[in-house]
Formats: C-alpha cells, sequence, structure tokens
C-alpha cells in the first residue's frame, strides 16, 4: 500500500516532498514526480510536505491508472533526492488547483 | 586534507547527517558514537513492532555505513567513555543526534504510584530496550488510560488491544509478548485535553484502529462541539472527523473482546491508588483562544475513570551530555540553525545538532532527514571557511585510547552479527526477528568480548 503522486504535480513539481523521503523513492522527469513503490515505506511524510496536496495513498484512489503510472515511470526515471527548484507558473498552478478545489 | 566529523547517536538523525556528509564534495570521514552496542535508535526502539515496514528504512541506514569512510562505534558513551572535550580535540566537527526518550510528567498528585507510568518506558519496554526489558506493567485491571493524544499513545493503545495472535507475526520482545497474553485489558481509554481537531494523530495510524480483529475504536460524537470552530480548521481535519465519526458507531453484531475508547476535552487532576493506581480523575475543559492556537481551560466538571495503567504520552526530552550546552526547560540543546549556542546564545565552536534533541520531540523519521541536511549544511559552510584540518593522528590517538578503556566497543560489522542472530532467532518462531535484550549478550554476539 504505498503512496503515491497525484495529477497535481504536473505543472508544479514544488519538489518539498523529496527532502523529507527517508528512503529517497521519489524519481522524476522535467514535468513532475513519481514514487517507487517497492521502496516506498508509507511513513507519510511527504503528504504534509505538498503545496498542492499531490501525494495520497493508493487505498484512497484505488484502480486508478496513477498506481501502475508511478510503478513504471519510477523504475525508469533517475531519483531526485533533493529540493529544486518549483516550474515556472507553479504558483499560478496552485492558486487554479485551489479554486477547483482540488488541493 | 581530509576533514573528521565525530557523530554522537545513531538513530535517524544520525544517519542521515552521516549521509549528506559523506554524499558532499568536502572530503570527510565520519565515525558515529552510539551508547548502546546497536544501531538505529527509534527506528529500534521506538517504532512499534507491528510497523514493519517503517523498519525497512534500516535498509538505507545499511548502506550509509557501507561508505568506507564511515565507522561505527557502538557501546560508547560520550561524556562518559569519551568526553566532548576529547572529541573536540580530534575532530573537525562534532554533531550531536541523541534523541530525546526521557519523558515529561504530568506534574499531578497520584503520578509516582505504581501503574502510573511513561509510554515511553512501556515502548521501550516491549520493543526490549536492554534498560527497560525488566520493568513489570500490572496487565490485571480491564482498565488502561492513555494520556495524550499523538502517534505513541496509537501505538501503545493498539499494542494493548491486540490479540497475541495478531502482535506474534511483529518483532515485539518474547517478555512482552508472554505477558500481554495474560493480560485482562478489556478497555483503553485515550484522553487528550483538546479537542478531536486538535488531535495530533495521524491519519493512517487512526484508520489502522478499525482494521484490528479483536478490538473496535469508539468515539462518542457528543464530545465534538464544532459550533465555535472556524470552516478553515473543520477543513483541515476533515480527514481525521472522517474517521473518528466512523468510530461513533460500533458494529454491535462484532461484538469485540477490546474496545480502545477516544475521548476529548478532559485534563488529568489526579491519580488515586495507594499501592497501586485505581483510578484517574480528570477535570472537564472548554477551548478558548483563536483557530489553530485553542487552549483547554478546565472548569468544574470532573470525571473519574477507574483503571489499573495510566499511560503518560505528553512528550518527550533529552538528556545532558556533559560539555554541551542543555536548555533544561525546553529539553533540548539550544542552537541557530543546527549550530549549539550556549545559554547566552554565544557559538559552541566545532559542535553542532540535529534531530529531536536539537528541535524537541516533533516529526516523523523524514523529518529528521531535512532537519539533518540542513545542520550538515552549516558544518559544511564552516569547513569550508576554516583552513586548518585537525590533524588526523589526533583521531587516530583517540581511537588507540578508545581500544583500550573500551574494548567492548562494537563496530558495524559487530552489529550485523547481532542482528544475524537476531533474524535467525526470529525465524525460528514466525518473527521478523527476535531482539536480543541484554548488553551483555549482544556483547557476545557480536564478538566484542
Amino acid at each position: 500500500m504505498p503512496h503515491i503522486v497525484t495529477d497535481n504535480c504536473s505543472s508544479c513539481r514544488f519538489t518539498d516532498c523529496v527532502s523529507v523521503c527517508p528512503v529517497n523513492c521519489f524519481h522524476g522527469d522535467a514535468g513532475r514526480l513519481y514514487i517507487d513503490p517497492d521502496l516506498c515505506i508509507d511513513c507519510g511524510a511527504c503528504i504534509p510536505k505538498c503545496p498542492v496536496g499531490a501525494i495520497v495513498e493508493d487505498i484512497d484512489i484505488l484502480g486508478s491508472p496513477l498506481i501502475d503510472l508511478n510503478a513504471e515511470k519510477a523504475a525508469s526515471l533517475p531519483v531526485i533526492m533533493t529540493k529544486q527548484s518549483p516550474l515556472p507558473g507553479a504558483d499560478k498552478r496552485r492558486e487554479e488547483l485551489m479554486a477547483e478545489g482540488l488541493v | 586534507m581530509i576533514k573528521s566529523i565525530a557523530i554522537v547517536g545513531s538513530g535517524p538523525a544520525g544517519f542521515y547527517a552521516a549521509e549528506a556528509l559523506l554524499n558532499a564534495d568536502t572530503d570527510v570521514r565520519v565515525d558515529m558514537y552510539e551508547r548502546l552496542p546497536v544501531p538505529f535508535g527509534l527506528v529500534r526502539y521506538g517504532v512499534a513492532p507491528d510497523h514493519q515496514k517503517l523498519k525497512r528504512v534500516t535498509a538505507v541506514f545499511e548502506g550509509i555505513a557501507a561508505h568506507p569512510n564511515f565507522q561505527f562505534f557502538g557501546n560508547v558513551t560520550v561524556g562518559q567513555d569519551v568526553l566532548i572535550t576529547e572529541l573536540e580535540t580530534a575532530y573537525d566537527a562534532i554533531i550531536i543526534a541523541s534523541g530525546a526518550i526521557s519523558d515529561r510528567k504530568l506534574g499531578i498528585a497520584g503520578e509516582n504510584v505504581s501503574g502510573s507510568v511513561s509510554a515511553t518506558e512501556f515502548v521501550s519496554w516491549y520493543n526490549g530496550h536492554p534498560e527497560f526489558r525488566d520493568h513489570n506493567f500490572d496487565l490485571s485491571h480491564p482498565c488502561a488510560v492513555v494520556i495524550g493524544n499523538g502517534n505513541v499513545a496509537l501505538d501503545v493503545s493498539r499494542i494493548l488491544a491486540k490479540s497475541p495472535e495478531e502482535l506474534a507475526s511483529s518483532d515485539i520482545s518474547k517478555h512482552a509478548l508472554e505477558a500481554l497474553s495474560t493480560s485482562k485489558i478489556t478497555d483503553i481509554v485515550v484522553v487528550g485535553r483538546r479537542g478531536p481537531l486538535q488531535a495530533s494523530f495521524s491519519i493512517r495510524e487512526l484508520r489502522e484502529l478499525s482494521t484490528l480483529t479483536g478490538a473496535e475504536p469508539v468515539f462518542d460524537p457528543s464530545e465534538l462541539d464544532t459550533t465555535d470552530i472556524s470552516p478553515e480548521e473543520l477543513k483541515d481535519a476533515e480527514r481525521m472527523l472522517g474517521i473518528l465519526k466512523g468510530f461513533a458507531h460500533p458494529d454491535s453484531s462484532r461484538q469485540a473482546p477490546k474496545r480502545i475508547h477516544f475521548r476529548f476535552l478532559l485534563s488529568p487532576q489526579s491519580i488515586q491508588g495507594t499501592e497501586a493506581v485505581d483510578s484517574i480523575t480528570f477535570a472537564r475543559c472548554k477551548l478558548e483562544g483563536e483557530a489553530f492556537n485553542r487552549r483547554p481551560v478546565t472548569t468544574e466538571g470532573r470525571e473519574t475513570i477507574p483503571a489499573g495503567l495510566v499511560l503518560r504520552s505528553v512528550g518527550y526530552r533529552g538528556s545532558e551530555i556533559p560539555g554541551v550546552p542543555f536548555d533544561d526547560a525546553a529539553g533540548i540543546i539550544p542552537s541557530k540553525e543546527g549550530r549549539v549556542v550556549d545559554l547566552e546564545g554565544q557559538l559552541k565552536s566545532k559542535l553542532y545538532t540535529a534531530g529531536w534533541i536539537r528541535r524537541g520531540p516533533s516529526g516523523i523519521i523524514g523529518t529528521n532527514r531535512a532537519c539533518a541536511n540542513e545542520t550538515v549544511e552549516a558544518v559544511l559552510a564552516d569547513l569550508g571557511t576554516s583552513s586548518i584540518a585537525c590533524d588526523p593522528a589526533l583521531r587516530e590517538q583517540l581511537l588507540v585510547k578508545l581500544k583500550t578503556i573500551k574494548p567492548t566497543n562494537v563496530d558495524f560489522s559487530g552489529w550485523q552479527r547481532i542482528d544475524d542472530l537476531e533474524r535467525k532467532a526470529g525465524e525460528a518462531c514466525g518473527k521478523p526477528r527476535e531482539k536480543i535484550t541484554s548488553v551483555s549478550e549482544m556483547l557476545l554476539a557480536a564478538g566484542a568480548t
């Protein structure tokens, strides 16, 4: 029952999560992050760090394609260990997500 | 020239500090000192025995320990076997990450009567900590009260509520499993001074309680007064409230043999009992103050709960290390951005701190990674501006001396021998491990005697 990065991360990529991950299970490309389900120990430290609420437990989204997507992408993308600058427009995207009630 | 750093403590903060140092561009060597023969601090002795997935974080620590410039010195107490002044002579920097395992008291009458104990003592006992394994807890009364609204309160309640069969596949220590198997406790009452919206439970741990085979969580929704609560506070606590409300209508057909009751707005006033606890009295509280800053204020209402065991989980504090400044009121080492300062705010050269002893007992394992990274940034910045490095011969001298004064120190391969034996002993009885619970047996297993 690992944690999953949702589409809220796309266009934001705040990466605050990686600084508190005890097992370095975040992988990413230029657009967003994914969690390696085999490494995640379900501690939940990342959840409150995400400014756009992009991390959930898989039992909250059972059946979602995001679960397999995280596993597939994490397997091929590099580990992101340290916090990076958010994508340009991340703050605007955050406001949009909040206005839509998605955060 | 290579810089030598000493880390005091081998819990998450210590290991993440080591990781950040060893991953840095600076050429460093890390020596980690640990009071016990075994590493990992609260991951081994704090994290609940039935939370094995969380304990998998030790694989990361093992990876860090495998670095050629890392050395582990277990069974060495800094401030006793090795003095801080000796470390200051031998190393370029010292990071204190000794954690916070002592508990805070309630400060009420009757608190010292037998059966009134700290949750940390109970946790250390069931997790097989050598200094706590011989403690006894009276589990013969049907009711236990747990004071506090954090995850430790949930951990101890869950361990008390689980059946021996449920616990058998955890790495709970044998002595604790035997004692809990004869427990007569049927009702565990978790009590908070503030309301449900102010509780610090994690969603995950709260939700876990509805999966127990022989116990049911119970919540009385009349204790949830939302009339004076702001919409922001409600939204913030939405998920937790949802779970608690789910506890409001226990399944009467199930007739679970045990119950975990959630009670709020009750402030402990006194513990009664002459030879042992027989009840605890609370004052009813109301909340005052602004949103997100509500304080409990006692009213004249009183409630007494009969109980044979009272576990307090109302905070932790660190212990003082001789030679290191200590803020006794807060139970932490005073610091600025990880640099230790004395009580007047003056920087103490070479001394740094990370983890719970730096910022108090908040956050979870990963929080200490961010904390240790910040401390290491300060260390590296200071090392970068300093043109002199400690003569490596001074460290060598200290290590030679250590061999003489503490020949039983345990290196990481010694720990791996202990680990191996523990896993094998666990395998024989269907557990992930059976911990060795005495220091002398650990030393024997490590080959350090």
